[in-house]
């Protein structure tokens, strides 16, 4: 006759302790491989912006107050940074958007090979130094620079127009500098659309307008959304490339915040600057990741 | 490959539970393991099966009990001491390392000198006919060769406990039906205790010296692959292995009866409240006329009146679905003799169903071991 | 050409012709794309003291003038010297803390992930002037080895990500079958696991070393004195007037970076599996 195994007898060990020992063991030593990346996180960035966010609260006499912040919003000039920030992030993101969208799309639309060619040119600027293409555009746009000297030479212009030291060059350089950043990943959310739905919509009919902007565009607004994201908050932050090219009358937060240290050791002023910029930029990755995980839960139909 | 391993290990499992988020993936487990059996742990998908044999070779940690083999306590050992070999279900092979290294990678770990290390490889891989293959790139290996390859790399340090996860199941039929007698000879001539999981009811009656049922966690019945097909324990067991008709019972007077009627079964009835009788497809028969009506002195052979459903035929058999009185539904598998084809009842035609009592068996009807 | 021009070019049957506007454009774009960095090259050729394109007369005078300045040697070897050892430091820790991560496989290790993640997601400048302040305390400010640690702090998510991605496609169940052979966990790791994952820790390597070497605004604040980047040097230079030299260094910079990427790429053919 056969059986289920016999009913263990009384008093059987179950080693439940010691196994339980073993598995906080075990997790421990796993989470033991992350500690030294985190002890450099941990003492570079924590704890000074935790510092940082402190300064912000103290006065010039040492003791708590809100004159930092509220330097912010009573001086003209500081109000004018903010608003100069803005604006240059906008646009910047705005025109990366107008020109990337259609150029992530062409490239949606080449065979593999002829694609992963033509990705080189937004590979090889975007690994190439910042300062580098900086410098580049410098020395392509000031008076007596390449651009200048050639619409003279065609006879575009009689006088050297100024594109850098101000708004125009500025813009020029963040945008050369972005556009990497929204065709990526828009380019790499364009290339997974499956290309049976924009059949099904040509079967059914639709023109290849009407097919575009009712089936590929909606599907291609994550990417869009996500490429336009990392710009605009890259942007807020960026220092060198309106460094360089704004000349110092294009005034962005980030230069402010280096000035202040630099010139004025005003580490008040600094770190609450430093503070609305962190905030800011956390509010809207936060923002973006609310939304970007509901367009997930919505599903991609 | 050095002859029988007489030292083959007993394994011992004593209350090993596991849960995960509340969930009982084992539930209290008691099993022995005898010393150079072939044990099939059998289940369906999510049964435990596969988590109790990673918790034999140490990847998964239970909440509590104990393991032993032999009288080697093992619970707490980390995998790479335990000293057992193991085949995974997606082989696990190297891809950076040829097949000689794959296979070596063990000794090499235990430091065997080169010139005993090169024997070593060789002799498994021609155990596993696959000799002279040591050059070879995994890449160019066939799927059936691969699986040899892992299975070379487990038994090349000779280990005395040898843990099977699937293992054919990536494979085509007619190669799988191979490599199961294969399995098995090697388990013969290596004599080192094998725990065999696999979801396939056929390869475990095949292979199996026994087989251990399990659902939900818990063992729902150990016993040799006749016990576990003519004896099932429960309805579980009952139900996953083969396919059968159940038909309610009760016992009276200490006989067995069934729809109204006595039965005449093989064994006295288990010990329950509800039993169930198991009408098997293939030992079910087609009575004719004669046996139907039943002489007085064939008191051995149950009989059961159904209309014809369907019939199927599938070339070395048909399959012929009936409805009893009562509304069960059942079918009946014999093979296709000559005149039988011709002899076969129509759709909508009212047959008797015989079973002799000798395969009338009785089973409890509950859900889990006693 | 007619032809090609009425052929189809998509599902949606629009055709060439129709999208010429795109790919003029798209072309335009490029060109623009990567115009301006080539175009450093040959005017580092320049013989005049205002870059000209194409250069009047040739001559290496700003190469010679960059390879003859102690300043500019002495930045150079900084900044060498801060992007290997950037890539020595930031790519074992990097790879064992994914490694960590993706092992251990509990929940909280999302929230670690994401803490090793933040140094890409704060502004530079904070990070930078907090650093400052940070090495004043620790009297490590100007030093190499601030600098340092200060980039691996930056490469780290780099290096993270592009490891845990390298891990997601590997089949865990072969370091189980080391162990399973006897190999412990670190065994299994270095012998088993690390071979397959090396494209992607080669390629976290190299990024590892662009990322400090391209370094700027950080090391503005805390290099200087003997141990100035590259980068702060030039940055400094662009602000004050324009060096020609700098274009014979950002040649050089050029160089680098695409033979890096080309080494990325090299490694990357050699993975296809088949």
């Amino acid at each position: 006759m056969n059986a289920v195994a016999p009913t263990p007898a009384a008093g059987e060990v179950d080693n439940s302790a010691g196994l339980r020992r073993d598995q906080l063991r075990e997790r421990l030593a796993l989470f033991g491989l992350c500690s030294p990346a985190l002890l450099i996180v941990l003492v570079i960035l924590v704890i000074p912006v935790g510092w940082l966010f402190y300064v912000s609260f103290l006065g010039a006499d040492g003791s708590f107050s809100l004159e930092n912040y509220a330097r912010m919003v009573e001086r003209k000039s500081y109000l004018r940074i903010f608003e100069t920030t803005f604006v240059v992030s906008l646009t910047t993101t705005a025109i990366c958007i107008f020109i990337g969208y259609p150029f992530a799309y062409f490239l949606s639309q080449l065979p593999r090979r002829v694609a992963n060619l033509c990705l080189i040119t937004v590979l090889l600027p975007f690994w190439t130094s910042l300062l580098v293409r900086t410098y580049a555009w410098l020395v392509l746009l000031q008076k007596r620079g390449l651009i200048n000297d050639w619409a003279i030479d065609l006879g575009l212009w009689d006088e050297p127009l100024k594109f850098v030291h101000n708004m125009t060059g500025t813009l020029i350089g963040m945008v050369h500098i972005m556009l990497p950043f929204l065709v990526l990943p828009l380019y790499s959310s364009m290339s997974s659309i499956d290309r049976n739905l924009l059949k099904a919509a040509a079967n059914l009919g639709a023109s290849p307008s009407r097919a575009f902007w009712t089936t590929f565009f909606p599907l291609s607004l994550p990417g869009l959304f996500a490429g336009s994201l990392i710009v605009f908050v890259l942007c807020l932050g960026f220092f060198v490339t309106p460094a360089v090219l704004g000349g110092g009358k294009v005034i962005m937060v980030s230069m402010k915040i280096a000035s202040n240290i630099e010139l004025f050791v005003n580490w008040g002023a600094a770190s609450a600057l430093g503070v609305v910029l962190l905030v800011m930029t956390v509010a809207i990755l936060w923002v973006a990741a609310r939304f970007l995980k509901l367009e997930q839960l919505g599903g991609g139909h | 490959m050095s002859e029988r391993n007489s030292d083959a290990l007993p394994i011992s499992i004593r209350g090993v539970t596991k849960t995960y988020a509340g969930m009982h993936a084992l539930d209290a487990v008691d099993l022995e393991v005898r010393s150079g059996e072939f044990l099939t742990l059998l289940g369906p998908s999510g049964s435990g099966k596969t988590t109790l044999l990673m918790v034999l070779a140490g990847f998964t940690r239970p909440d509590r009990g104990s393991l032993r083999f032999g009288d080697r306590e093992v619970i707490r050992t980390p995998p790479h001491q335990r000293d057992l070999g193991m085949v995974f279900q997606s082989y696990a092979l190297f891809p950076h390392m040829c097949v000689a290294d794959n296979v070596g990678y063990p000794l090499k770990i235990r430091g065997m000198p080169k010139a005993e290390m090169a024997e070593r490889i060789e002799a498994a891989l021609d155990t596993v006919q696959l000799g002279g293959f040591g050059e070879r790139g995994i890449s160019q290996l066939s799927g059936g060769q691969r699986q040899r390859v892992a299975l070379a790399r487990a038994i090349v340090f000779e280990p005395r406990i040898l843990l099977m996860d699937e293992p054919l199941s990536a494979l085509d039929k007619k190669l799988r039906d191979r490599m199961q007698i294969e399995l098995r000879h090697l388990h013969d001539k290596l004599g080192m205790t094998t725990v065999y999981v696999t979801h396939d009811q056929r390869e475990a009656l095949t292979m199996s010296d026994r087989i251990a049922v399990i659902d939900h966690g818990r063992l729902m019945q150990l016993g040799t692959p006749e016990e576990i097909y003519d004896r099932p324990a429960n309805r579980f067991v009952a139900d996953f292995i083969g396919e059968s008709a159940f038909l309610p019972a009760t016992v009276s007077n200490g006989r067995v009866h069934c729809a109204g009627q006595p039965l005449a079964t093989r064994d006295a009835p288990p010990d329950a409240e509800q039993l169930l009788v198991m009408l098997r497809p293939e030992r079910l028969r087609l009575l004719g006329s004669a046996a139907a009506s039943g002489s007085a002195g064939d008191v051995q052979i149950n009989r059961f009146p159904a209309e014809v459903e369907d019939l199927v035929y599938q070339g070395d058999s048909f399959l012929l679905y009936a409805r009893l009185d009562d509304g069960t539904s059942l079918s009946v598998r014999d093979v296709v003799r000559r005149g039988t084809l011709d002899d076969l009842p129509k759709v909508g035609e009212r047959i008797t169903l015989g079973l002799h009592a000798g395969d009338t068996v009785v089973v409890a009807d509950r859900e889990g071991p006693a | 050409m007619r032809n090609w021009l009425a052929r189809p070019a998509s599902e949606t049957q629009i055709s060439h012709g129709q999208r010429l506007w795109l790919y003029l454009l798209s072309g335009l774009i490029m060109i623009w794309l990567v115009a301006p960095t080539l175009i450093v090259v040959p005017m580092s050729f320049s013989d005049s003291q205002y870059l000209e394109f194409p250069p009047e007369n040739w001559s290496l005078r700003w190469y010679e003038h960059y390879l003859g300045s102690d300043e500019w040697m002495s930045a150079t070897a900084t900044s060498l010297s801060a992007a290997f050892l950037t890539m020595l430091l930031a790519t074992p820790l990097g790879v064992l803390a994914a490694y960590g991560l993706h092992a251990a496989r509990l929940p909280a290790g999302r929230l670690v992930f994401a803490l090793l993640i933040t140094p890409m997601m704060v502004p530079l400048i904070l990070i930078a002037i907090g650093a400052f302040y940070v090495y004043v305390k620790l009297q490590i400010l100007y030093t190499l080895a601030g600098v340092v640690l200060a980039h691996t702090l930056l490469a780290l998510p780099l290096v993270l990500i592009v490891t845990a991605a390298g891990l997601k496609t590997y089949d865990m169940s072969q370091e189980m079958a080391a162990r399973s052979l006897g190999a412990s966990r670190a065994r299994a790791f270095l012998t088993v696991t690390l071979p397959q994952i090396r494209f992607s820790v080669i390629t976290a390597a190299l990024l590892a070393f662009l990322t400090s070497f391209d370094e700027v605004v950080v090391a503005m604040f805390i290099s200087g004195g003997d141990n100035s980047t590259l980068t702060r040097n030039m940055f400094n230079a662009l602000r004050d007037q324009i060096d020609p030299t700098i274009a014979s260094i950002s040649t050089i910079m050029i160089l680098i970076t695409s033979g890096l990427m080309v080494l990325a790429q090299v490694f990357g053919k050699e993975k296809e599996p088949s």
